[in-house]
């Protein structure tokens, strides 16, 4: 099993781990309840290291990032960052990725761990005539994530840089407790936070996550892991590749026609995009909330008048909103806000409507 | 509720004998596994069960599990506060938390329980695994 740098820091705050994509990772340290609501109200520290970090260098830097990406990268100044798709020729997804655009030759892809191989070869591949250094560097890379509302207090702390200064989806180059890092004001729990990439052996990073655990306790933040981390997207109606988006459907289907630029120059998947655009999608991911208690979870059938037509692609009880809520694709329509549709869990059928999304919204 | 007097399961369940009647929870071990339970789904009065079948379902934001029938009997009463409360299985697994009573069919099937000893060993030994 593949460990991150920051490993021995879960095993010294006596995390619960588990294997996560071939990693040894933590599940939870306090508890997903606990942790889901110390970021919602306070802060959570995270390691993500298990994230791919892919940089493209040359003088078709951006070209193969237009090439290859759905969202304009055009609109890229150095110091910012974009949520874009990584897409088949037929408009479904290899990945869902960030672009950071370093400077005018430089761009950091940072994918999905489970995904990293997967993206640097099709990514290779598929831009072998442009000029430009198609670069895997996610074994050189530390990640950690601060997120919840005393995020830019709490990594203060650690940084002289004006934290303050970083507007959201945007990063600087800042020394963190002394070690160069990129600090992005990103992060996938609906909340602000930052993210922070920096290169150190283990127990340098390590030593940083329980620093950063330790000071955390000065602001009611805790570490938190892969099963807060889980609860805090959905409930921010963050896709999950693997479970939300993947191969067989369309950036479109996936509700995320935002990160689609049509008119930008040709990129991988564009045409059937654009025809599927004219012609209209059949079906499309919606948010849900179970009519009663009960949780509709990942692969459990959707019936939507009485016939199934999918199966859940994320579903779990939400500790914030305390409810179960979920995401399924559904007939166009039979997608409007507030329609209902039944969910087969164990042995009954239980009611579901469609309900507007992101469940949650930060204040 | 003094532990020396439940019988154990090795699937997590315990029980509380009380003449031909027994209550049903499950453990402290088995909670803190499933970790924040959200929603229980009991079965109805009535409902015959053979040992071993599925009994009720524990939903925790993790995940959802089966609570196996202890004992071969009918489902006598159901713990009418989980329904408000699901995390009482939580906080209080062998009081407040109880998951339903059953009326015993099969009084030999209790020698097959584990005592509060032999759970504890048992535990151990996953513990060791």
């Amino acid at each position: 099993m593949k460990k991150t740098k920051i490993n021995e820091a879960h095993y010294i705050l006596k995390a619960k781990m588990v294997e996560f994509c071939g990693w040894d990772m933590p599940i939870q340290y306090s508890g997903v309840n606990t942790e889901h609501m110390a970021v919602r109200t306070t802060g959570g520290i995270f390691d993500v290291s298990h994230m791919g970090e892919i940089w493209f260098r040359g003088k078709d830097a951006l070209k193969t990032v237009q090439y290859l990406t759905s969202n304009d990268a055009a609109k890229l100044v150095p110091g910012k960052i974009q949520y874009t798709a990584l897409l088949t020729e037929n408009g479904c997804f290899v990945d869902d990725l960030l672009v950071y655009m370093m400077s005018e030759n430089e761009y950091l892809l940072v994918v999905n761990a489970a995904n990293i191989e997967k993206d640097f070869q099709w990514m290779k591949k598929n831009t072998a005539p442009f000029a430009v250094q198609i670069e895997n560097r996610s074994e050189e890379y530390a990640q950690i994530a601060v997120q919840g509302p005393v995020s830019e207090k709490l990594l203060s702390e650690f940084t002289d840089y004006d934290l303050s200064t970083i507007s959201y989806y945007h990063f600087a180059m800042a020394r963190v407790s002394g070690l160069e890092a990129i600090v992005s004001r990103t992060g996938y729990t609906g909340e602000d936070g930052f993210e922070i990439y920096f290169r150190a052996d283990a127990a340098a990073a390590s030593k940083l996550f329980l620093a950063l655990a330790e000071k955390g306790e000065k602001y009611d933040a805790l570490p938190a892991g892969l099963g807060a981390r889980d609860t805090l997207r959905l409930e921010a109606k963050m896709a999950l590749y693997g479970n939300d988006i993947d191969d067989s459907h369309t950036v479109l289907e996936a509700d995320l026609g935002w990160i689609l630029k049509l008119n930008k120059e040709p990129f991988i998947g564009r045409d059937v995009l654009a025809r599927q655009k004219a012609e209209g999608i059949r079906r499309k991911l919606v948010g849900f909330e179970m009519l009663d208690k009960r949780i509709a979870r990942h692969g459990y059938p959707v019936y939507v008048q009485g016939k199934e037509f999918a199966t859940v692609t994320s579903g779990t009880f939400v500790p914030f909103l305390k409810k179960p809520i979920g995401l399924a694709y559904l007939p166009v329509e039979n997608a409007a806000i507030d329609s209902e549709f039944e969910i087969g869990i164990r042995d009954r059928r239980v009611a579901a409507k469609v309900v507007k999304t992101p469940f949650y919204t930060k204040k | 509720m003094e532990l020396e007097k439940l019988l154990f399961t090795k699937e997590h369940e315990w029980v509380r004998l009380e003449g031909d009647s027994a209550m049903v929870g499950i453990t402290d071990y088995a909670q803190h596994e499933l970790g924040d339970v959200v929603y229980v789904e009991l079965p109805a009065p009535g409902k015959e069960l053979k040992k071993g079948d599925p009994s009720a379902n524990i939903e925790s934001v993790k995940a959802v599990s089966d609570v196996f029938a202890p004992l071969s009997g009918t489902i006598g009463a159901v713990n009418p506060k989980l329904a408000a409360n699901p995390e009482l299985v939580n906080q209080e697994p062998y009081g407040d938390g109880f998951l339903f009573t059953m009326k015993i069919k099969q009084a030999d099937e209790v020698k097959e329980l584990l005592d509060h000893k032999k759970y504890e060993e048992y535990l151990r030994g996953i513990a060791g695994e």
